[in-house]
């Protein structure tokens, strides 16, 4: 029992090197050259056009969803026409960074794992190595790079079209006026949860991509490796962000505020 | 290595006979599964070495060794003068610039174009103009009969056309080394008798040194005793090598991670050696 705990530290261990050691050499990537322009250009697209369709549902959703139910909760204290505070500051600091990294996760995390896993598996990166072309910087760098831009970018459009979901609820459902609900959603929105709300995202899409591409390129045992290795990168990069959010609402609550 | 040193290494280099790739005592591990106990062997200039061994001998992790793809847990392993199984994956770079590696399943870029693939390299990672590449890529893709399906996707070949876009991009770049993992397995004979023919004219008309690592023997043999010679129209043909040339290609058997038998063609042959008649018959 004990030996197994110490094999599964010493596992844990290796794997946060390893990860850590993937930053390092991305970082490095991204100041010096050779740059992949074309490959990062591809991956914009991908990562961010691509992502799109999937963020715009989830954001309106929640937030229709959300001014539904905060509006049966706020007719227990008459205060039904603040209904747009209550959405536009959950969807800003907490809805809108976390449920667009999960969505990104299973759409970007799991097809990076999966597509880089498979280069892997059939000596794509080992040919790459050969050719004379660095896999961090050509696969890993792009990668990132979109991610970092990208997940932030969505964020913003997920919570702007969840506080018009949220309006078209208000309006027609709850009756609230529509300047009364923008208005409540413009006022109570502080600076600091703007800034809450766009720091996450950042963290969100690195995190989502370099766990995803570490578990990529660690990929082995041919195409049932690949299938572990897209379920580990979802599971994973789920789970961190989660508990990222805690951690980053924790520190930010007292630096912000 | 210092200057004067890696002048020196240059010249001998460049001497008929050189060594190019040189394994020392090499062994390697995965966790406690031994692959390569004590394997050790000269590749010459201009020569041809013929890996022979059962599935799972080691073959195809000796020439990934040799380019570095996997780090050797003891022994020696030089590369055109430099120890391979001592430099970083940066300064590995400019060693396998001169090294080819057609990989066992190919290895195709399969989000890439034929043409991108071939030209991978000069495309990506020289300053080769663009009219240059693709004046380049067309003639490799010629030289191989595969001009036709330039512009088609890996996934839209065959097996046997997967392989030689895979030869062909390892040979676009002009190294003058090449490792050919299994390049002529599951292709018909004539398809087979192809790319063989391609491996011998490398060898022969461009001086290129091969690896060549294959279960068919039938292919091995062929290779080893054949030369290509240009005549003076200029037409290359494939002719029964000479005795001389014969001697310049030699096999090697892996077995237990240890190297069972090394000799020419004729040898190998004549061999009286239990498992390598099995191996033979
Ligand atoms: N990444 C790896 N991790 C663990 N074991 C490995 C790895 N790669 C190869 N091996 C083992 O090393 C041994 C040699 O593999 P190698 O690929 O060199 O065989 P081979 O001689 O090329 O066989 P084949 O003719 O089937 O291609 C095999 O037993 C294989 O199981
Ligand atoms: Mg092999």
């Amino acid at each position: 029992m004990l030996a197994f705990i110490v094999n599964w530290l010493k596992k844990a261990a290796l794997e946060v090197q390893e990860y850590m050691r993937l930053i390092g050499a991305t970082m490095r990537g991204v100041v010096t050259p050779p740059i992949y322009r074309h490959d990062i250009v591809e991956q914009f697209d991908q990562i961010g056009i691509g992502s799109l369709t999937v963020v715009l549902l989830t954001g309106f959703f929640t937030g229709a969803a959300l001014a539904s139910q905060t509006g049966i909760t706020l007719d227990q204290f008459g205060a039904r026409p603040v209904v747009g505070r209550l959405v536009s500051a959950s969807i800003v600091t907490e809805l809108g960074p976390v449920l667009t990294a999960l969505m990104l996760t299973g759409r970007i995390g799991s097809g990076i794992a999966a597509e880089l896993g498979s280069m892997v598996v059939t000596d794509q990166v080992s040919a790459l190595r050969a050719l004379g072309t660095d896999p961090i910087r050509k696969l890993v760098v792009p990668r990132v790079l979109a991610g970092l831009v990208m997940a932030p970018i969505l964020t913003i459009v997920s919570d702007f079209v969840g506080i018009v979901g949220g309006w078209i609820v208000s309006r027609f459902q709850l009756q609230v006026a529509s300047g009364q609900y923008w208005s409540s959603v413009t006022d109570v929105l502080f600076i600091q949860d703007v800034q809450q709300g766009l720091i996450k995202p950042f963290v969100f899409g690195f995190m989502i991509v370099t766990i995803a591409c570490h578990v990529g390129l660690r990929t082995k045992g041919g195409t049932q490796g690949v299938g572990r290795a897209t379920t580990i990168a979802v599971v994973a990069g789920s789970v961190s962000i989660i508990a990222m959010d805690f951690f980053i609402t924790q520190v930010l609550v007292t630096l912000l505020y | 290595m210092d200057e004067t040193a890696s002048a020196t290494a240059a010249s001998i280099l460049s001497e008929p006979g050189a060594p190019v790739v040189v394994f020392d005592r090499v062994q390697l591990a995965f966790d406690d599964k031994v692959v390569l106990k004590d394997v050790s062997f000269t590749l010459i200039k201009g020569h041809t070495k013929i890996i022979l061994g059962a599935s799972g001998a080691g073959k195809s992790i000796t020439l990934k060794i040799i380019l570095g793809l996997l780090r050797a847990d003891g022994g020696v392993v030089w590369v055109n003068g430099a120890r391979v199984d001592q430099l970083s994956e940066r300064e590995l770079m400019p060693v396998r610039a001169d090294l080819g590696m057609i990989f066992q399943e190919g290895a195709l870029f399969d989000s890439l174009t034929v043409r991108e693939n071939v030209g991978y390299k000069l495309y990506e990672e020289t300053d080769m103009p663009i009219e240059d590449v693709d004046r380049r890529v067309e003639e490799v893709l010629g030289f191989i009969g595969l001009s036709e399906h330039i512009d088609k996707m890996p996934s839209e070949l065959s097996g046997g056309q997967r392989r030689r876009v895979a030869i062909a991009r390892a040979m676009a770049f002009k190294p003058r080394i090449l490792l050919y993992d299994e390049a002529t397995t599951g292709l018909d004979p004539i398809t087979a008798t192809t790319v063989d023919d391609e491996i011998i004219k490398l060898r022969d008309l461009e001086g290129v040194s091969s690896i060549v690592v294959t279960h068919q023997l039938r292919d091995a043999f062929y290779i080893a005793t054949h030369m290509a010679v240009r005549d003076s129209g200029g037409a290359v043909r494939i002719l029964p090598a000479t005795p001389e040339k014969a001697d310049e290609a030699e096999f090697i058997m892996l077995k237990d991670g240890l190297i069972c038998f090394e000799g020419n063609a004729e040898e190998l042959r004549s061999s009286t050696d239990p498992y390598l008649r099995q191996f033979l018959t």
